[in-house]
């Protein structure tokens, strides 16, 4: 599963493209993949299979009807952050289309997209480029038709939605008329034709309030297709009791009640993985029935007795003083600057001040409202799916490796996700299908229910966290120590894994703090459930211990929070990180800006009214400001909290600096969701193990905000910036319960040092 | 057998009567716009109307609603001054537990034509939406009570 390891390690922090955004289109245009040809689309879902229309196709990404329908390829998920609108909107820009002519077509898996995992907030950052360059050359092909047509220069054309125009003349032709035209001319070379890309203030939709999302009104109707909703003929219906401890074998089971249930079929096994698990199956018993109630119900009466596993002696308590002893001893260095270890002894020596403190966050579980779930069918060595998936070539990869057929022989559509926030990136349900269905000889169909959700997660990692800071002269420190300390991504891929290497850029190796003497660690830890991607990943633990430990040192200081992170960030500067690979790439075109963290924090002080407004008891304003994905947010909240302990969240302002917007509304939606993502975790989120079992099974025990738990109001400030385009669908996540738990200090007087709030009694 | 109506048309169920609603309308009539989210009536995606109330399809058997009449998402004539409201606000981020929560402030609104923000909050916090479109939500159920008045004094 080399394959599988190789696309999906590193991804969060920075995205795997297996060719560069520049090279992509001329390997395509080189290998003839950018030709004009007539060929089929990707039909939409449960459309009859296609018919061959004649089709102006300058592209992989981009068709023209002769009616004037523009066809342009999603090839990114869409799972609720906007991607499979925001990326087709560029491509209709620049080919000057008018977007109510346009039609999304969600791509296959396939390499050809590059990479098309819709992960680590970098659909439109990764492919803002790409997609410009798409429009431009069919709007130049369009030109050029219409050129020829008119025996003018080309030079004397120009667009306006949907039509060519030639002004000295005043004809126009639209651009269905001259899409037959179109397609029988070359596609110009970009060696050969600087591609005329639009001027910023000539956009029509890019960073337009108007746009919304393609799939609105059958969102609204109950007409958009789900994983959930996904059918084929003749399918049945499965539920798999997996084994309960990571890594368990069936020893033996007994179906004989399972199969008197009405509706019950039989039962089948599957094997549990050989370590690493990766994506694979986890293994157990499938019950297939005539549909889902009958597979859940059969399921209840299944007897299994399994093996044990060395997974069954993980015990939350005592793990968490595990990783704490850990935390409190030197780790793997993977940032340093200065002398921390001078510093602390001369600090001992002059009788200054140290400030030690520790974190501790459990892990979580994404509980998308659409638990995983996917459709597949075997037949004559190749696999066909329809998965509500992040990931559609890791979706090829896994149940190619599963199976022992080749990747190419894996076809996946992709549903819309009724959530994902990085479990849907891992599509072990999908290979479930797959490899029931080839021990059926029929389509299956594989429905998780909430508790198999739950218990079953890639979980987001439990972490405990050590800071130590020596406090200089104004209570600034001269020396800060950071150490992290969580089973890492990586034991997914690797068994012995324990260190969480590719994890650092994740908040954790690019303080842009100004302090002399720093130093950040990393300590080892073991796995005992598989660990995933959620929502801003590690970020989440490493903003909570930075900046809940920042506002402490304010508070030492008797300094005002905001005035005090302003000094800690510092003098507007490009922060200097020793990074490698994609990371020091990446750092070329988004340096590290403090002025744009200081920036962001000054909106959010001021929008807040910061210092400026009496707040009452139990009342106040906490901030942080993180930068994640690349792009720089500050989070003020407001809370109250009341005479029984209990957090209310009035209001929250969320400042944004992330860079160049295709969809302002979209990305205020974003914010407001992270905002109650943030709360959802910050309140109730906690997962816990007894003996290798997950304890907690549904929403009552593994609660979410509700909408009268949920901030009140979130009011979301965009920085106006013509920056390349940043993340926007995680970044505002991780500085949320930081900048709680600090207004929760400044309401009450209690330092959280743990998630979730309900550990630490207020009152 | 067991009869009873779904969006105005007659239907009969002779398979498991224990079987809840949300199954027999997903998986037996074919009406995918209800979703499954908990099976605990804990989450709301499932909601439906049974005479013109909100219910949990996913803990309603299919016993439970003989004689009566469903109305799912389907069942809704398009667009629904909520459905309207639900566009302008640009509510939905995924989607997936829209459709429950229209079903939901549907019921609400029959109810309580000029519902508080306390009255939302009351009516809607059953119904758990993940990417937290809550604040529009609310804005969108104030928006469609003031379309609904406004075309109720016209």
């Amino acid at each position: 599963m080399n394959l599988i390891e190789n696309a999906s390690r590193n991804r969060q922090h920075r995205p795997s493209q297996p060719v560069s955004r520049r090279g992509f289109l001329q390997t395509a245009l080189a290998g003839g993949a950018f030709v004009l040809s007539v060929r089929f689309i990707p039909q939409p879902l449960f459309a009859a299979e296609g018919e061959a229309a004649p089709a102006f196709d300058p592209s992989l990404w981009l068709s023209i009807a002769s009616d004037g329908t523009v066809t342009i390829v999603a090839h990114r998920s869409e799972m609720g952050c906007g991607s499979r609108t925001a990326l087709p909107l560029i491509v209709a820009d620049e080919l000057d289309a008018d977007w109510s002519k346009v039609k999304i077509d969600q791509a296959i898996g396939d390499p050809k997209y590059g990479e098309q995992d819709t992960d680590g907030s970098h659909s439109v950052r990764s492919n803002f480029d790409l997609m410009r360059r798409v429009g431009a050359t069919g709007r130049v092909m369009l030109i050029s038709a219409a050129a020829a047509r008119w025996s003018v220069p080309q030079a004397e054309c120009a667009t306006e939605p949907h039509f060519v125009v030639h002004r000295a003349s005043g004809r126009k032709l639209g651009y269905g008329d001259l899409a037959t035209a179109a397609a029988k001319l070359p596609v110009p070379r970009e060696e050969n034709l600087p591609l005329p890309l639009k001027k910023r203030s000539e956009w029509r939709y890019i960073g337009k309030e108007s746009n919304s999302l393609f799939d609105l009104p059958e969102i609204v109707t109950g007409q958009a297709i789900f994983g959930m909703d996904a059918t084929m003929p003749g399918m049945v219906f499965a539920s798999v009791e997996h084994p309960p401890v990571l890594g368990q074998k069936i020893k033996s089971y007994d179906d004989k009640a399972t199969l008197q249930v009405a509706g019950v079929q039989r039962t089948l096994t599957i094997d549990t993985f050989k370590p690493p698990h990766q994506f694979q199956p986890l293994g157990g018993v499938a019950v297939i029935a005539d549909n889902t109630w009958a597979a859940f119900k059969g399921r209840k009466s299944l007897k299994i007795e399994w093996e044990s596993s060395p997974h069954s002696v993980y015990n939350s308590a005592p793990f968490r003083k595990t990783l704490e002893a850990t935390s409190r001893e030197p780790g793997k260095v993977v940032r340093n600057v200065g002398d921390v270890d001078a510093a602390f002894a001369q600090s001992g020596q002059s009788g200054g001040k140290i400030i030690e403190a520790e974190f501790y966050s459990p892990h979580l579980a994404h509980v998308s409202m659409e638990p995983p779930v996917a459709v597949a069918e075997y037949r004559d060595g190749k696999v066909l799916a329809w998965a509500p998936t992040q990931n559609p070539q890791a979706v090829q990869e896994t149940i190619a490796a599963v199976l022992g057929i080749k990747k190419e022989d894996v076809t996946c559509h992709v549903t819309l996700l009724g959530g994902g926030f990085g479990r849907k990136s891992k599509p072990d349900q999908v290979a479930e299908a797959a490899v029931l269905s080839k021990q059926l000889g029929k389509p299956v169909k594989v429905v998780w229910s909430r508790e198999d959700d739950i218990h079953f997660d890639f979980f987001h990692s439990v972490a405990a966290m050590y800071m130590k800071a020596a406090i200089g002269p104004n209570g600034k420190p001269t020396a800060w120590l950071q150490r992290t300390v969580y089973p890492p991504i990586n034991s997914t891929f690797d068994a012995s894994a324990k260190y969480a290497d590719d994890e650092m850029g994740l908040g954790w190796n690019n303080l842009p703090f100004d302090i002399p003497n720093h130093r950040a660690e990393n300590g080892p830890a073991d796995y005992h459930v598989r660990i995933g991607w959620l929502r801003s990943v590690a970020n989440i633990y490493h903003a909570f211990a930075i900046h809940s430990f920042a506002d402490e040192l304010a508070h030492n200081a008797k300094r005002d929070s905001v005035e005090y992170l302003l000094d800690l960030i510092g003098p507007p500067r490009i922060v200097k990180l020793d990074l490698t690979g994609d990371e020091a790439e990446d750092a070329k075109t988004f340096p590290l800006e403090t002025a744009r963290l200081r920036r962001v924090v000054e909106i959010a002080a001021e929008k807040s009214g910061w210092g400026k407004k009496p707040m009452g008891k139990g009342r106040a304003l906490g901030i942080a400001a993180h930068r994640s994905f690349l792009t720089y947010v500050a989070s003020v909240v407001e809370v109250e909290v009341d005479s029984r302990g209990q957090v209310h969240i009035p209001k929250v302002w969320a400042v944004v600096d992330a860079g160049t917007i295709v969809s302002p509304d979209n990305v205020r939606n974003q914010f407001e969701g992270a905002a109650v993502f943030g709360t959802s975790l910050a309140l109730f989120g906690e997962i816990t193990a007894t003996n290798g079992v997950i304890d907690q099974s549904n929403f009552n025990n593994f609660q979410v905000a509700r909408m009268n738990r949920a901030p009140r109001h979130v009011e979301v400030t965009i920085v106006k910036s013509e920056a390349p385009p940043a993340g926007v669908g995680e970044p505002g996540v991780p500085p949320f319960a930081p900048a709680l738990c600090n207004a929760i200090f400044a309401a009450t007087g209690k330092r959280v040092r743990e998630l979730p709030l309900s550990k630490t009694k207020l009152v | 057998m067991i009869r009873f109506k779904v969006n105005g048309q007659d239907k009969t169920f002779d398979g498991d009567p224990d079987m809840p609603l949300l199954w027999y309308l997903r998986d037996i009539a074919q009406l995918t716009g209800t979703k499954f989210g908990c099976g605990m009536s804990l989450c709301g995606a499932c909601t439906v109307h049974r005479n013109g109330a909100a219910i949990r399809s996913c803990v309603t058997p299919v016993k439970g609603v003989s004689g009566t009449e469903i109305t799912t998402i389907e069942g809704i004539a398009p667009m629904h001054p909520v459905q309207k409201a639900w566009l302008e606000i640009r509510v939905p981020q995924c989607g997936y537990c829209q459709t429950g929560q229209i079903m939901q402030a549907i019921a609400l609104l029959k109810e309580n034509k000029n519902p508080s923000d306390q009255d939302i909050d009351v009516a809607m916090s059953g119904n758990i939406c993940r990417c937290g479109t809550y604040q529009r939500i609310r804005a969108a159920i104030h928006e469609a009570a003031e379309h609904q008045a406004a075309k109720g004094t016209a």
